[in-house]
């Protein structure tokens, strides 16, 4: 290993470490708290799941996600259909900020869908915050079945 | 709503002398001041109908009095079964040794009429006991059906005249009403006066409704309707009832607030994932962008003077405080502890911002200096949030949710109210359950 290939390496770990300190400055259960299961999951057509889940106070998507929303993307194109991708957050945040949290579960979906050929025009969001919780227990599990966003056909 | 007749009339009494009696409330848990509030006689009985007798205003209206400064803390009022002297003599002549005998500090009397235009007139009185002396006094008319607001009026002169501070009883509280389960939660907007009488819902609750927030002169609200299942603010005019959506934007708007001057509305507007703060001019609809971040801001207050804005955002990667100039320049964070903090708002008195903060799983409201140094905490729940500040800046309500057990029985959601000296936590009788308080000025103001 030469000297650059060490030094780099040493500041790969200092910002690694860095960005993990930062993670628990906040809550604790921060990175890896999606839900995996299916307990509440529905279909928006046969064999493809209606929802994806998040981790707390995130938006990215999760290998998981992502190939459900392949599944959504294959389906709304073929179809033809509209949907809406509705953005939820759980209740263990404040009001105002959950509003914009969904909004943006809801457009890193939108998003996702996009890159994989759907049009933009097929696909509108809407945010509900913590308002419409799918669980309605105050537990870590209903909270990660709550962090979720849902695609339904449009009206 | 039928505009209320209320007159006032800082006459007759001129001996405006010096208190013994004073109450510092700077200090946390002092010891309440003896009150004793004697029951109101009626000068003119002749002149009462039947329906204004059936009100019992000689002792309702105190007894209103009497909720006001006991909640406040502040006054502890004596049990009126242990008064020695009947209404009309402590109003006209009290005899001091005997409210001192009860260890009453300060006496409050009053006297009702009907004058010959059938208005109602309070007319009260407020003896210092120690010094033996009459400290204030002050006539309202009123139409009797508002004889409640002169009950607040009056307790508000009383909280003025020995604390040194205006008082906030003589107004009133707009919030969310609550009910059925929380997966599908009914939500309407409710106001009521500050200690729960007159509770009326203003929405019928079918579609959802958040965050409603008083205008400076409280005559509007402004609050966010997912009417059409379009999330957008809204502007509603109480008196007429009438109501229209704020600004034309093409996506979710929420969080607003009024500018202390009243003419505008902050609020925040989400497109592509992205919230940024906005305000819009109602008169003339002129919108302007005062955040422009990738990250998430919202939450936005201004400070009295209309100078600052705070608001939160996470753009260090956690919910933080910050304020900014009302042009959106001079950005600066000012949450430093640890955890998550929320719902800046600024106090009307410009010294400190309130917020919610999240740590540890635990919610706590607090009170820091407006430039983040001096931080403490208030209160400690499983669940609490959206402080909004007395007139005066002394007290604050808030909304406190309990955990849901199974199917999300047990969960609740509450209004309570906590001095900012951290003592005094009070709940909020409310007919339904509750959240998003937020407290209008002094109505006579």
């Amino acid at each position: 290993m030469s000297l650059t290939n060490i030094r780099n390496f040493a500041l790969v770990a200092v910002l690694g470490f860095l960005v993990s300190a930062c993670a628990t400055g906040g809550k604790k259960r921060s990175a890896n708290d999606w839900y995996t299961g299916t307990d509440t999951v529905k279909f928006l057509a046969a064999g493809v799941p209606d929802r994806v889940f998040f981790a707390t106070n995130k938006s990215g998507l999760h290998t998981a996600s992502k190939s459900t929303l392949n599944k959504q993307a294959a389906y709304i194109k073929s179809s033809g259909i509209s949907v809406v991708v509705e953005g939820h957050a759980d209740e263990r945040g404040t009001r105002e900020y959950n509003l914009a949290l969904g909004e943006r579960r809801a457009n890193a979906v939108r998003d996702y869908l996009m890159s994989q050929g759907v049009s933009g025009s097929n696909v509108t969001v809407i945010s509900y915050g913590k308002e419409r919780p799918v669980n309605p227990e105050s537990s870590r599990l209903a909270w990660s079945q709550n962090r979720r966003s849902v695609t339904v056909k449009a009206k | 709503m039928k505009k209320i007749l209320v007159t006032l009339f800082l006459i007759l009494f001129t001996s405006k002398s010096f208190a013994v009696v004073t109450i510092d409330i700077t200090r946390g848990n002092l010891e309440p001041l003896p009150t004793a509030i004697s029951n109101f006689y009626i000068d003119n009985p002749e002149k009462f109908s039947e329906k204004i007798k059936s009100l019992k205003l000689e002792e309702n209206l105190p007894k209103v009095i009497k909720g006001n400064l006991m909640r406040s803390g502040l006054f502890y009022v004596l049990d009126n079964k242990s008064y020695i002297q009947q209404p009309k003599l402590s109003h006209l002549k009290p005899r001091f040794e005997d409210w001192r005998l009860i260890k009453a500090q300060i006496m409050v009397s009053g006297k009702l009429r009907i004058d010959e235009k059938g208005r109602l007139r309070v007319e009260f009185r407020l003896w210092d006991v120690v010094s033996a002396k009459e400290i204030e006094g002050l006539a309202l008319f009123a139409t009797p059906s508002s004889w409640r607001r002169i009950a607040h009026i009056i307790s508000d002169k009383i909280y003025q005249r020995l604390t040194g501070e205006e008082g906030y009883f003589d107004t009133r509280i707009i919030y969310v009403a609550e009910s059925g389960p929380k997966t599908q939660r009914e939500k309407k907007l409710a106001i009521m006066d500050q200690d729960g009488a007159n509770n009326k819902f203003l929405t019928l609750g079918n579609e959802l409704v958040l965050t409603p927030r008083f205008s400076p002169n409280g005559k509007m609200v402004t609050y966010m309707s997912y009417f059409k299942n379009l999330p957008r603010v809204y502007l509603l005019n109480i008196e007429t009832g009438i109501q229209e959506v704020v600004g034309d934007f093409p996506g979710m708007t929420f969080a607003p607030r009024f500018s202390p001057d009243g003419r505008k509305i902050i609020m925040s507007f989400a497109r592509d994932g992205n919230s940024d703060i906005y305000t819009m001019d109602i008169e003339s609809r002129r919108v302007e962008q005062i955040t422009s971040n990738p990250a998430i801001d919202t939450s936005p207050s201004f400070s009295p003077d209309g100078r600052f804005i705070v608001f939160n955002s996470d753009r260090s990667g956690f919910q933080q405080i910050y304020t900014m100039r009302s042009d959106g320049r001079g950005v600066k964070r000012i949450s430093r502890g640890k955890g998550l903090y929320g719902t800046p708002v600024w106090s009307p008195r410009g010294d400190l911002i309130a917020f919610t903060k999240i740590h540890k799983g635990k919610f706590y409201i607090g009170v820091m200096r407006t430039d983040g140094t001096g931080e403490r905490l208030l209160t400690q729940n499983f669940y609490q949030e959206a402080p909004s500040w007395s007139p005066n800046g002394r007290v604050l309500i808030f909304y406190r949710e309990t955990a849901g057990g199974k199917k999300g029985q047990g969960s609740s959601a509450k209004l309570w109210a906590i001095d900012i000296t951290g003592y005094n936590e009070v709940k909020i009788k409310t007919p339904t359950d509750a959240s998003d308080p937020s407290w209008s000025g002094l109505l006579s103001k």
